[in-house]
């Protein structure tokens, strides 16, 4: 055809020298790079994927702290010595101390004092109290190995024994509730963390479907020039991966910065009232190295997720046109 | 190249648009679709564009039942037809030489390969100054012609344009009648949906004329 058009050149055609002073511009992608739309789905993935990041942040501290809680009072033993007109108390307390230390898995002993003792009964009984006068039991505080913890009926059994007066307290009624309690927070929160992500990946999907119905013309006009559907997919997906790796990062960097900042925050402050407060409501803001790898990875589900919805969309939309090629009935009857 | 038998077309539980068609484009012929509006010259062509299937009647296209070509070979055969839409159906974010390019990137041909030939059809369209230029500048003249070129532009083998003339002035219309008898005389097949008789009167070529769905062929 081009040696037809070289001899048929029409008169109005401007004079060579003019046309090759214009220049083409760089070629520009298929898919328009940037519109109202696509700027409103990067906002919709950054702040969904900053509240998946901040909810997975957030669960992974109250585990952390539950786990914290159950392993401090798991970690101490009590034993406890009931006064007795015949008994030396502070000898029955030095002998409970060496017979729990001479058990495998026993790390240390404290005797909780009279000055101690008397401390602890202040908010009953008031200050100045003189043990003396009272029958209080007496307290002995045995730090373990967690994980390699003492054989308990052993030294109840010993104990006993040993002391009659004395009784061994394994804090397991605590333990117990305490785990049940760690283990309810966790499973609030991961039910949390499962809302905002199914919150999140359909927001995605409805989001990235919402602006591409707005190009469905260029899918239809890119099928009618002949490209294959994979062609088709290809160019959208390029463009929702640009969208979604943007919006994505903006959402995991601004919550990695939020919870390293409060970290900083809480180290900077430590000792002080509010610091102290904060940590015995949330524990310690530090998501640790295993947090910020959840972030990375919630990034990269938000921007697959919105990538592969595109692939699913152009691919869904081009076998709706050709639905329409084979069943005619499908649009209405004003096309002669 | 194209043959229809018995062809009838209707949507959903309405009246046939299209009856019993029975009719062939030879290859490197020419031919004006015309009628009254409303007779089914856009279905028809939808038809022969592969992107409606009749509802009954048998259509071989290139030698092929298209009725049994799987779905993915159509992009192939689309390939081999170029079409021209009333409503032009460019890309608003494209320049007009990216839309003319546009079938050939498609077929992942790198852009120094086609860059002169696309160039060259332009001006041959007289776009040769407006390559530059987004389709909502354009006006309707130029879109028509940008399109034209984009049908164009990878010679196909059946080229179908439906009112190619509607929006230019005489002399523009018989300078892209012109390039389509150009293109005819080089080996394509032409199909023009038009309602413009004086269009028709300028060359001696095949009638196809649609009426109340039905088609007689005048030679």
């Amino acid at each position: 055809m081009s040696d037809a058009r070289a001899t048929d050149r029409p008169p109005q055609d401007a004079p060579p020298e003019r046309k090759s002073a214009l220049r083409v511009r760089p070629t520009a992608p298929i898919v328009p790079p940037g519109n109202v739309s696509g700027n409103a789905l990067m906002l919709v993935i950054a702040i969904m994927a900053f509240l998946a990041c901040l909810t997975l942040g957030a669960v992974s501290m109250v585990r952390a702290t539950a786990q914290s809680w159950q392993s401090e009072i798991s970690r101490e033993i009590t034993i406890q010595i009931k006064p007795d007109e015949k008994l030396d108390m502070e000898k029955a307390l030095a002998d409970a101390r060496d017979l729990a230390l001479a058990f495998e898995g026993t790390t240390d002993g404290t005797i909780v004092d009279k000055t101690a003792t008397a401390r602890l009964l202040e908010p009953w009984l008031g200050e100045g109290l003189v043990l003396d006068d009272l029958p209080v039991p007496r307290l002995v505080i045995i730090t373990i190995d967690e994980q390699n913890p003492p054989d308990f009926a052993a030294m109840r059994k010993a104990l006993t024994e040993t002391i009659p007066q004395a009784y061994l307290d394994d804090h397991r009624t605590w333990v117990d509730r305490l785990v049940a309690m760690a283990h309810t927070t966790a499973l609030i929160g991961t039910g949390v963390l499962v809302l905002v992500f199914s919150a999140m990946v359909l927001t995605v999907i409805f989001a990235t479907r919402g602006t591409l119905s707005g190009n469905r013309h260029i899918v239809e006009v890119l099928h009618f020039v002949g490209a294959e559907a994979g062609f088709v997919a290809s160019e959208f997906q390029k463009h929702f991966l640009k969208i979604s790796l943007k919006g994505a990062g903006a959402g995991g960097l601004l919550a990695a910065t939020c919870f390293a900042v409060a970290g900083v925050w809480q180290s900077r402050s430590l000792a002080t009232p509010e610091s102290d407060q904060a940590t015995a409501m949330f524990g310690s803001f530090s998501i640790g190295f295993s947090g910020y790898l959840g972030i990375a990875a919630v990034m990269i589900i938000v921007a697959l997720l919105t990538t592969l919805t595109a692939r699913f969309t152009v691919m869904r939309t081009i076998y709706e046109i050709d639905l329409i090629r084979s069943d005619p009935a499908r649009i209405d009857g004003n096309q002669a | 190249m194209i043959h229809f038998e018995n062809v009838g077309l209707r949507y959903g539980m309405g009246p046939e648009i299209l009856r019993d068609l029975t009719f062939d484009i030879p290859r490197k012929s020419f031919q004006f679709l015309t009628g009254p509006s409303g007779a089914g010259k856009t279905t028809l062509l939808r038809l022969l564009f592969l992107s409606l299937q009749p509802t009954r009647g048998l259509i071989r296209m290139f030698d092929r039942n298209i009725s049994s070509i799987p779905r993915d070979e159509f992009p192939m055969l689309r390939r081999r037809i170029g079409i021209v839409f009333q409503d032009f159906q460019l890309l608003d974010h494209l320049t007009t030489y990216e839309n003319v390019a546009l079938p050939l990137r498609v077929r992942g041909k790198d852009e120094t390969s086609y860059r002169a030939d696309v160039l060259e059809l332009l001006g041959w369209v007289g776009l040769g100054e407006r390559i530059n230029v987004l389709p909502p500048v354009l006006s309707g003249g130029e879109k028509q012609r940008a399109a034209i070129a984009r049908a164009l532009i990878d010679r196909p083998e059946i080229l179908l344009a439906d009112e190619p003339t509607g929006n230019v002035d005489p002399p523009m219309a018989r300078r892209l009648l012109s390039l389509f008898l150009e293109l005819n005389r080089l080996g394509t097949a032409v199909v023009i949906a038009t309602h413009d008789l004086s269009l028709m009167d300028q060359v001696e070529a095949r009638r196809m004329i649609l009426s109340q769905g039905r088609l007689d062929i005048y030679e």
